[in-house]
């Protein structure tokens, strides 16, 4: 484990020293690298019992939820284990306004789903909110299960049958006129391996751009292209005023107070923006490939979950929250053949993790430094580093 | 609403519902004193619960066999003391095994408070699919036919061979009081008054009170913060165990994930009543029981959670920190 | 600049690179034939199951398996062309579904599947299913609304939620003759739907109904809510755990009435679960009673007892082979082969209507008398 986390800690450390012209080509490079990965279908890493695309997909997906619930826990510090109701209010929103009462197209309901989570955000934190610490985590799950279950029992949205039928996005090109006609404007071939030996496999294509049942890689691409808009505005957010009264909040609220940040109205913002990213990612899983969402897809399982996915990535870290996320997506269904044991590994993973990556996998730029600013006093101070004793 | 049903049967819902709230209260406990001396919320103490389950079924699988069969209360009490014991014992060891391992690491390496959640969180995963694979964990080891009757369809419910028939007590209003229930809501009442009266009397209560209140002078005044921990985890087992035990009275089945549902409605009964104090815990826990059959019976039982979770948030808007609200730390010597 | 920067240049290489190789490679370097003993004109040809296996309702996916595992095995034994069985772990939830249906539909040898376990899974999946030609059958989904799409790969070997809840509510008035029955399901699809053809077939005999949750384990509202109803039935749409506990709750109470469950909960484990107040319960399911040496015939093959939808999956697996020996080899003319098909299985005679339902679905009453559920004597409902 030692040689991972320095490698990790190294590899962040660099990243930050580079010229910012570098750093952008760099992201640019990595975001064509992940937009045509599940075309690629690089050996190791490819899912083998479960589609590649799919896979990528709820990859992408999680790492959303992931980035939203960032804002919650990584910047207002603000324990919420009941995420996956605004996941559920989106997806209901959408699945309700697009199928099941009404039949709106996928853009028109896509805003207002943002925007019904977002309020239920603020009628949830703007009571709860003033409720300090852990409280705040048990009134949040039960914000999930009431949610779940309201859901489930009410039937003018669909109760336990659920809502089926929700419409895809729209296609660029023609339609697809099944069995025989891909549609779309063109079709994309996927590579297949043999060894390292990569090949063309014309049994899979994906047709551009088609929403249909078949392929789950256009969706792929709508979630990815969304989350880098959202990591956009994150940076944004994160680097403005607000950002630094989210910091300032999370650190010592009574200071935060005293210094005239209007703490509360900050909190209730983060938790609405939060609730606004899981509402959108709610709606974009309900348009998905199966267009079929019941209230069994919204446990309280999945809330925890997401707090795993962004406190494992790093809380406070945008990028530790999409590693989170992915490895929380992926590495269950890249061992799929562990079946039985993949949460019982799963368990043992989040229990060893902390011990030897107490602040996450990614851990902010302050925590980092607080850290080596640490470990120079203890140098100087003469005293063995207690991290050192544990590696 | 269905009020002239509540109103009709008051006595029974009452009963049966402070039979299930005594249970959430003995499981809340160890989330509490956990919480009290720690502020962490102890996400796999419903596996500890659900071990203690496990020990009783299989205490009374092993005198029984797995034939079904159908006792009074009264047949099987002896039966039910030794299985009180084991579930006690296994519970205990459980929750020494999660403090040695999940937690003592992190406090160590000065961890933050959210990653030893997550650790807490990984260590209930861990246990509950452990017991779900139980019967290839006996294979391992090569007692999978040996083990049988034990481990037999790990992912199914297990059930206790024995089911107790209740008996009729006394009545009161037209319905005849159960002894199951009865025993379950004493019971539990008796182990919480030893509870509570062991932290307020004894040394290592003291110790258990220092540490919540100020880990540092503590410390510095000599306590031995480890062993004070330890001590906590240990008697948050014990508690687990009893509840474990008058559970499998009253519901007789489980399994690996049934320490998770009853868990999250013990740690609402602990918010509810007050985290991080005793007589909070029980407060929350009967009330918790009573309202969920009150709301089932007024609104129909598929919105009995969300009575109780509503109840939850509404108490904590008058209430911020609950019903009793005090710490363990505060709790009067 | 530093090393990083070199590692991305060599990185973009040998992508450009292995691009390039890619138009020379060839796509057909994979179909090679898999097991040892494979005759030489063999394509590699395999049945693909899509259901829970792990998960809270993994024991059921585990009994349809095994019910599949031994009729692979019986074709095998004597087939030219051996089949394989690849399995698909969707632990019983809708999300994961489509994706696993992706893998299915782009694997060219699967030539049909068993499946999916359940109706929501059913939903999910179906269209991409039907897009992409794949002939399915399931064992155990059993929602009405499925055969309403116009899937017409779709099939179920299963009599659907209609046909038993009618057969369920004339058994409870005419045979047990009761006239005061409280109906309890577990707001999940499959129950609510069984519950609700059940509630309008009984008309002024429903007395109360109330929904519990599932997974609840503490029953003691409900129990009130029936004791108090003076209901001398109770009827419960849901799985066998909380079939079990519901029953051993209401007769801990002092309730003496008829309880009944539908398919869901017929299996042996109710009975363990209830214990001695399963005595005298009646559960119904659209299946006849596997032939007697079937149950012996899984236990060798699988080494595990039959349980809920073996017959059903060992039937919907011999239909493919039965589809295969007519000498049916693509998608289309095994699909043809399945609506066309008609024949007798453990589970009773089957034979697929328009929609895909199955045609005659008789339901039996299994009863549970002497400690354990009687497997072998059902009544069938008239």
């Amino acid at each position: 484990m030692g040689p991972v986390r320095t490698a990790l800690d190294a590899m962040a450390r660099r990243w930050a020293g580079m010229p910012r012209g570098a750093r952008v080509a760099l992201v640019v490079l990595l975001a064509a690298f992940f937009y045509v990965l599940p075309l690629v279908r690089p050996p190791v890493v490819t899912t083998q019992q479960i589609d590649f695309g799919g896979v990528m997909f709820g990859i992408a997906a999680f790492a959303l939820v992931a980035v939203g619930l960032n804002i919650v826990i990584g910047y207002a510090g603000l324990l919420d284990l009941g995420y996956v109701g605004f996941y559920a209010v989106g997806a209901y929103t959408t699945g309700v306004l697009t199928s099941y009462q009404f039949h709106w197209s996928f853009f028109a309901a896509l805003p207002v789903a943002i925007v019904v989570t977002m309020i239920t955000g603020v009628l949830l934190g703007a009571p709860t909110l003033r409720v300090r610490g852990d409280y705040l985590a048990i009134v949040t799950l039960g914000f999930g299960e009431i949610i779940r279950l309201a859901v489930t029992n009410v039937e003018w949205v669909g109760a336990a049958a659920g809502i089926k039928d929700i419409p895809h996005p729209p296609n660029i090109g023609p339609d697809p006129e099944p069995p025989f006609g891909t549609g779309g404007l063109f079709t994309i071939p996927s590579l297949s391996w043999d060894g390292l030996v990569p090949s063309v496999d014309t049994g899979r294509e994906t047709p551009f751009l088609v929403f249909g049942a078949v392929s789950a890689i256009p969706y792929y691409w709508l979630v990815l292209t969304v989350l880098i808009l959202v990591l956009v505005a994150d940076r944004l957010v994160k680097d403005s005023r607000v950002g630094r009264a989210w910091e300032a909040t999370r650190e010592d609220e009574d200071a935060a107070e005293l210094m005239g940040v209007p703490t509360f109205r900050f909190k209730l913002l983060a938790f609405a923006l939060g609730a606004a990213i899981g509402g959108l990612s709610g709606a974009l899983y309900a348009s998905s490939q199966g267009g079929y969402i019941n209230p069994q897809s919204f446990p309280l399982l999945l809330s925890i979950l997401f707090v795993a996915a962004v406190i494992v990535g790093g809380a406070g870290n945008r990028w530790g929250a999409v590693l989170g996320g992915a490895l929380v997506a992926y590495l269950p269904e890249r061992f799929r053949e562990f079946s039985d044991f993949r949460l019982l590994v799963f368990g043992l993973a989040l229990m060893i993790l902390p011990v030897y990556r107490p602040q996450g996998l990614l851990p902010p730029r302050r925590t980092i430094r607080a850290r080596a600013a640490q470990e120079e006093i203890d140098e100087l101070e003469g005293r063995e580093s207690a991290q050192k004793e544990v590696l | 609403m269905d009020f002239s049903f509540l109103a009709n049967n008051i006595v029974e819902l009452t009963v049966t519902g402070l039979a299930l709230g005594a249970i959430y209260a003995l499981v809340a406990l160890g989330y509490t004193m956990v919480y009290g001396v720690l502020q962490l919320i102890n996400f796999a103490h419903s596996e500890v619960f659900m071990y203690g389950t496990f020990a009783v079924a299989w205490v009374f699988v092993f005198v029984h066999g797995r034939t079904p069969s159908t006792q009074t209360l009264g047949e099987t009490i002896g039966l039910l003391l030794l299985s009180l014991v084991a579930a006690m014992v296994v519970s205990a060891l459980i929750a020494m095994l999660l403090e040695r391992v999940a937690y003592r690491p992190l406090l160590k390496r000065k961890a933050p408070r959210l990653m030893a959640l997550i650790s807490a969180i990984g260590a209930s995963f861990a246990l509950a699919e452990l017991m779900g694979l139980r019967d290839r964990v006996a294979g391992w080891v090569g007692l999978r036919d040996d083990l049988d009757a034990y481990v037999a369809k790990a992912r199914d419910t297990y059930s206790n061979p024995v089911t107790i028939q209740p008996q009729t007590l006394f009545e009161v209003g037209g319905y005849g009081v159960k002894d199951v229930d009865v025993m379950v809501i004493l019971a539990s009442l008796f182990m919480m008054l030893a509870l509570d009266q062991f932290v307020r009397r004894t040394r290592f209560g003291r110790g258990m009170r220092a540490v919540a209140q100020d880990p540092e002078s503590a410390a510095l005044m000599g306590v031995n913060s480890t062993r004070i921990i330890r001590g906590t985890f240990i008697l948050g087992g014990l508690m687990a165990g009893a509840a474990a035990t008058l559970y499998m009275v009253k519901i007789g089945s489980t399994r690996q994930d049934a320490g998770f549902i009853l868990g999250v409605k013990a740690f609402t009964a602990a918010v509810l009543g007050g985290i991080g104090n005793l007589r909070g815990a029980l407060v929350g826990g009967l009330l918790l029981g009573v309202s969920e059959n009150y709301g089932a019976a007024l609104f129909g039982t598929e919105w009995k959670d969300v009575v109780a979770f509503v109840l939850l948030i509404l108490i904590l808007l008058v209430r911020p920190s609950g019903l009793l609200g005090e710490s363990l730390g505060k709790a009067r010597a | 600049m530093n090393r990083s920067t070199r590692m991305w240049h060599l990185g973009a290489l040998a992508m450009a690179t292995s691009l390039a190789l890619a138009a020379c490679g060839s796509s057909e370097s994979d179909g090679a034939a898999s097991g040892d003993n494979a005759a030489a004109d063999c394509q590699e040809q395999n049945l693909a199951f899509l259901g829970a296996l792990t998960g809270d309702a993994g024991a059921l996916g585990v009994n349809m398996v095994n019910g599949i595992k031994l009729a692979v095995e019986e074709y095998n034994a004597d087939a030219e062309c051996p089949v394989g069985l690849k399995e698909f772990d969707s632990q019983g939830s809708p999300d994961k579904a489509p994706a696993l249906a992706t893998q299915i539909v782009g694997d060219d040898t699967i030539i049909g599947l068993v499946g999916p376990g359940f109706s929501g899974e059913s939903l999910a999946t179906g269209k991409t299913f039907f897009e992409s030609g794949v002939p399915t059958i399931s064992p155990s989904a059993t929602n009405v609304t499925i055969t309403d799409q116009g899937w017409t790969t779709w099939h179920r070997i299963i009599g659907n939620d209609q046909a038993q809840g009618e057969a369920d509510a004339r058994y409870l008035l005419d045979t047990v003759g009761a006239t005061k029955v409280f109906v309890i399901d577990d707001a999940q699809d499959y129950s609510k739907g069984l519950s609700g053809v059940v509630r309008e077939g009984l008309g002024d005999a429903e007395v109360g109904y109330d929904q519990i949750q599932v997974k609840q384990t503490d029953m003691s509202s409900v129990v009130t809510k029936v004791t108090s109803s003076d209901a001398d039935a109770v009827f419960y749409g849901g799985y066998y755990t909380e079939a079990g506990l519901l029953a051993k709750q209401l007769r801990q109470a002092g309730w003496e009435g008829t309880f009944m469950s539908g398919d869901g909960s017929q299996d042996p484990a109710f009975v363990e679960v209830a214990g001695e107040a399963a005595e005298g319960a009646v559960l119904s399911a659209p299946a006849a009673p596997a032939p007697e040496d079937f149950a012996a015939r899984v236990e060798e093959s699988t080494g595990s007892a039959a349980g809920l939808y073996t017959t059903q999956s060992y039937d919907a697996a011999n239909i493919f082979f039965a589809a295969l020996e007519s000498g049916a080899t693509d998608a289309q003319a095994i699909n043809e082969f399945i609506g066309s098909y008609e024949g007798e299985g453990v589970s009773g005679p089957i034979s697929f209507d328009d929609k895909g339902d199955i045609e005659t679905s008789t339901i039996y009453a299994y009863m549970v008398t002497g400690g354990e559920l009687d497997l072998e004597n059902p009544t069938p409902i008239e």
